[in-house]
């Protein structure tokens, strides 16, 4: 027996350490779910070049990124969310909330500064109510969230009486509406916010256990890992980053409307779920949901250009998510079989 | 406490609801021992090793490390004092690389406080090459194999450095050559002074690698022993607490005719079947051969859950190919699987509607309605005959123990009438005396004129119950034979092709 044994160990070897030839890195770049979407991403982008030379223009562009930005600030907590294991219905009403709180406060008079800081601990009592639930309590995330989705948007009904707030003082809405080198602000933030989440996701130990909590809860709380605290922070934080992008929303268009964020939670998930993360947990990144975001923006826009009924968005953003999953089952199967 | 002890317990006792899990245990460890612990099922094993490594807090007793009463927070906290466990089911992340499980929530930091990717692959490398093992640590656990993740299981605890080592049953997976380096890395922590608490039920390993061992049945110690001062039979004996004079029972089935037949031809010119098998009433056919094998395999084609073209069945003169699970359950042509859990039995449903699943259209009234006092009283009856040990047939079949699930098992499928039975692994992760009830509950039903083909990797149980043997490699019948010519080693020679047994 110990014969066999070892030479079949010796060819799983080389099989794993494939020499660093070109077929080998490209074959390793393709392992990365980054990789394929951003390859879609630049196909995507050279056909419509030729095909509609408009859309390749810094005006397109500013506008489709600046379309993506607030949907991708939210994706970062999501993300984060979906690889520990967990899920959030909520962050579309959080983020119409958000927006009113400070819209609100401004008009009644508080400063700025203080309104914002409202607004963000708007979210983050959300977030902080919704991981207590689910952490603590164990009610699922799903239960749990939708039923905070229902709530939180009928409270922001209430607290306007159904009326947008408008006019807002110019100042604030730089935030939303200033630009750094020709490119609005918004898409600044999100762009750092991005980055920074990604790093920290992939770099830091503090983050990276949400990889082993949402691979193997069980075995998380074994080795010492805080679960229940991890999730509550998880929510919380996703719960200030929705509320975040909803208050940059408002600063954008210089008013709170009760209908902002309603959808924006299918939206961010589909995104996500595009980028690699699956509801399983223990997988994705936040390079991945924010090209998947991207790569959803960009099919929106080409559509636009290329004058397809808007009628059909959503249509074909179901089935690109549909698409996405099935290429990583598909993929998944393959492995599996040869295995 | 004796200076030469590491760790003592002293009358450690855990209640768990309606049952004392362990009952005044006193348990000794010396400093670079291999203490072995057996018991059967249910004996405690696992309810003192989650103790051990702070994952339950004892109810009463006093747990003495290196001299000082101690305590465990929780599990973080008793890896903290130098205690590691392997525990039983594998604890990795799938979509992690095998250097990210190995140091599970412990990566090497740089001073910024990221994890450094060079740091961790290279101490990875490092555990990885003391069992000889030259896979690249960034490989995901998701593409290795069973044994390689119960290797890195074992390197993610010797990579706490620590004083005191428990292992769960490590070698359920492990190939021999495997098992050979896990001993070899054991032999090397030990001349370092690291202590083990070894757990097995596969008592050669123990006495292979253990100096003493301890014996734990229905909660208690019932005796500490010198390795090389005890034999198999006298710790069987204390396990069990009784003599199993022949747990397999004694053949009383009467043979009859042949009136089974499978085969499946591989395609090509060749007109004699690939692979063909025979089965008579009443008949008890062992298949051994090795896991990965292919006798799962074949089972679940010849009961259509794989279904092949090629394979024909010929059932009392009649042919089928079944195309799936239900034509086969129609026929009479049963499958118990070797994975009860996942495959076997709906866990969080009661003994009671588990018993009725796979027949539930004969407690059917005439309009279709469920009958609640047909259903009751076939469940009561199946307890009755199956001797299921649970105080209400309401009770979810998840919270019982693995022998009574299996006999569940059984009792869902000779409801259904069965012509012939397949069983697959029927004893596996079941205690001593459930087994002994298991064989007798299938000499029952061969007596009954049932033919029983029975799927087993234990040798012992293919040779205590089989009529007639049949041996499996590489998806092929290899060898046959008859209940008096076969021994163990005709077995394990036949299964492995190779020239020796061991």
């Amino acid at each position: 027996m110990r014969v066999e044994v070892q030479p079949k160990n010796q060819r799983e070897l080389e099989g794993e350490q494939a020499a660093p030839s070109i077929i080998g890195l490209v074959s390793r770049l393709t392992g990365f779910r980054e990789f394929m979407i951003l390859a879609i991403v630049v196909a995507a982008c050279i056909v419509m070049w030729v095909i509609a030379p408009i859309f390749m223009t810094f005006a397109n562009w500013s506008a489709l990124l600046l379309q993506v930005s607030l949907e991708c600030i939210v994706a970062i907590g999501m993300t984060i969310l979906l690889v520990s294991g967990g899920f959030d219905l909520s962050v579309g009403s959080t983020f119409g909330l958000a927006g009113a709180v400070t819209a609100m406060a401004i008009v009644s008079g508080v400063p700025e500064v203080i309104a914002l800081l409202l607004g963000l601990a708007t979210g983050t009592v959300i977030g902080l109510v919704n991981g207590f639930i689910i952490a603590r309590i164990g009610i699922n995330p799903f239960v749990t969230t939708l039923a905070m989705m229902s709530m939180v948007r009928g409270l922001l009904l209430v607290i306007t009486r159904g009326r947008n707030i408008a006019g807002l003082p110019e100042a604030f809405g730089v935030l939303g509406q200033g630009n750094l080198f020709g490119i609005q602000n918004p898409i600044w933030i999100s762009l750092l916010l991005v980055l920074i989440g990604d790093i920290f996701l992939r770099k830091s130990r503090f983050f990276r256990q949400n990889y082993y909590l949402g691979g193997n809860e069980r075995a998380a709380a074994l080795s010492g890992i805080k679960v229940e605290r991890l999730k509550i922070f998880n929510y919380a934080l996703t719960g200030a980053l929705a509320a975040f992008s909803g208050i940059l929303m408002t600063a954008r268009l210089g008013a709170a409307s009760v209908t902002a964020g309603t959808g924006l939670e299918l939206k961010v998930i589909t995104a996500v779920i595009i980028g690699g993360a699956s509801l399983k947990g223990g997988e994705g990144t936040i390079l991945g949901s924010f090209l998947g975001s991207l790569l959803m923006g960009i099919l929106v826009g080409a559509l636009t250009i290329l004058g397809v009924d808007v009628y059909w968005n959503s249509s074909i953003i179901g089935a690109t998510l549909l698409l996405a999953v099935l290429i990583d089952t598909l993929g998944r199967y393959r492995v599996k079989r040869s295995g | 406490m004796s200076a030469e002890n590491i760790l003592e317990l002293r009358r450690i006792t855990k209640d768990f609801p309606g049952v004392r899990a362990v009952n005044q245990v006193d348990f000794d460890l010396r400093y670079g021992e291999v203490h072995g612990l057996i018991g059967e099922n249910g004996a405690g094993k696992s309810t003192l090793i989650n103790i051990l490594g702070g994952v339950l807090q004892p109810d009463a007793g006093e747990i003495v490390l290196e001299g000082a009463p101690i305590q465990f927070a929780g599990p973080a906290d008793a890896a903290c004092k130098g205690i590691a466990v392997v525990f039983q089911e594998l604890s990795l992340v799938p979509t992690l690389s095998l250097a990210e499980n190995i140091f599970f929530n412990r990566q090497p930091i740089t001073p910024i406080g990221f994890v450094s990717a060079s740091r961790l692959n290279s101490s990875a490398q490092q555990l990885l090459s003391l069992f000889k093992l030259q896979i690249n640590p960034a490989t995901p656990v998701k593409n290795l194999s069973m044994g390689y993740r119960q290797i890195i299981e074992v390197l993610k605890a010797i990579s706490l450095r620590p004083k005191i080592l428990i292992l769960d049953e490590p070698t359920s997976s492990l190939g021999a050559a495997e098992i050979d380096q896990l001993f070899l890395n054991i032999g090397r922590l030990k001349s370092q002074g690291v202590s083990f608490v070894y757990i097995s039920h596969h008592l050669p390993e123990i006495f292979r690698v253990a100096d003493r061992v301890t014996v734990l049945r229905d909660g208690r110690n019932v005796g500490t022993f010198t390795i090389s001062r005890v034999d198999e039979e006298s710790l069987v004996k204390r396990m069990v607490g009784r003599e199993l004079t022949n747990m397999y029972g004694e053949a009383g089935n009467v043979i009859g005719d042949y009136y089974f037949h499978f085969e499946r031809h591989d395609g090509g010119a060749e007109p004699a079947p690939a692979i063909q098998l025979d089965l008579r009433h009443g008949e008890i056919l062992g298949i051994a051969g090795l896991i990965g094998s292919g006798r799962s395999e074949l089972a679940m084609e010849m009961v259509g859950i794989t279904p092949n073209r090629r394979s024909v069945i010929v059932l009392n003169g009649q042919r089928f190919s079944f195309r799936h699970p239900a034509e086969a359950i129609k026929e009479g042509v049963l499958y118990l699987t070797e994975d009860r859990k996942e495959l076997g039995l709906y866990l969080s449903m009661s003994v009671r509607d588990n018993c009725v699943a796979p027949t539930l259209p004969a407690y059917a009234s005439a309009i279709g309605f469920l009958s609640e006092r047909k259903i009751n009283a076939a469940a009561d009856i199946a307890r009755q005959r199956f001797n299921i040990a649970t105080p209400s047939v309401r009770k979810p079949v998840g919270q019982l123990s693995g022998g009574n699930q299996q006999k569940v098992l059984l009792a869902m499928w000779t409801n259904a009438r069965p012509k012939v039975l397949v069983v697959d692994e029927p004893t596996k992760g079941v205690d001593v005396g459930a087994k002994s009830e298991i064989y007798r509950l299938l000499r029952e039903l061969a007596g009954s004129g049932i033919g029983i083909i029975m799927i087993s990797s234990e040798l012992q149980e293919i040779l205590g119950m089989s009529d007639r043997i049949r041996v499996m490699r590489d998806g092929r019948f290899v060898a046959e034979f008859n209940r008096q010519d076969a021994t163990e080693e005709k077995l394990i020679l036949a299964a492995t092709g190779f020239g020796q047994a061991h």
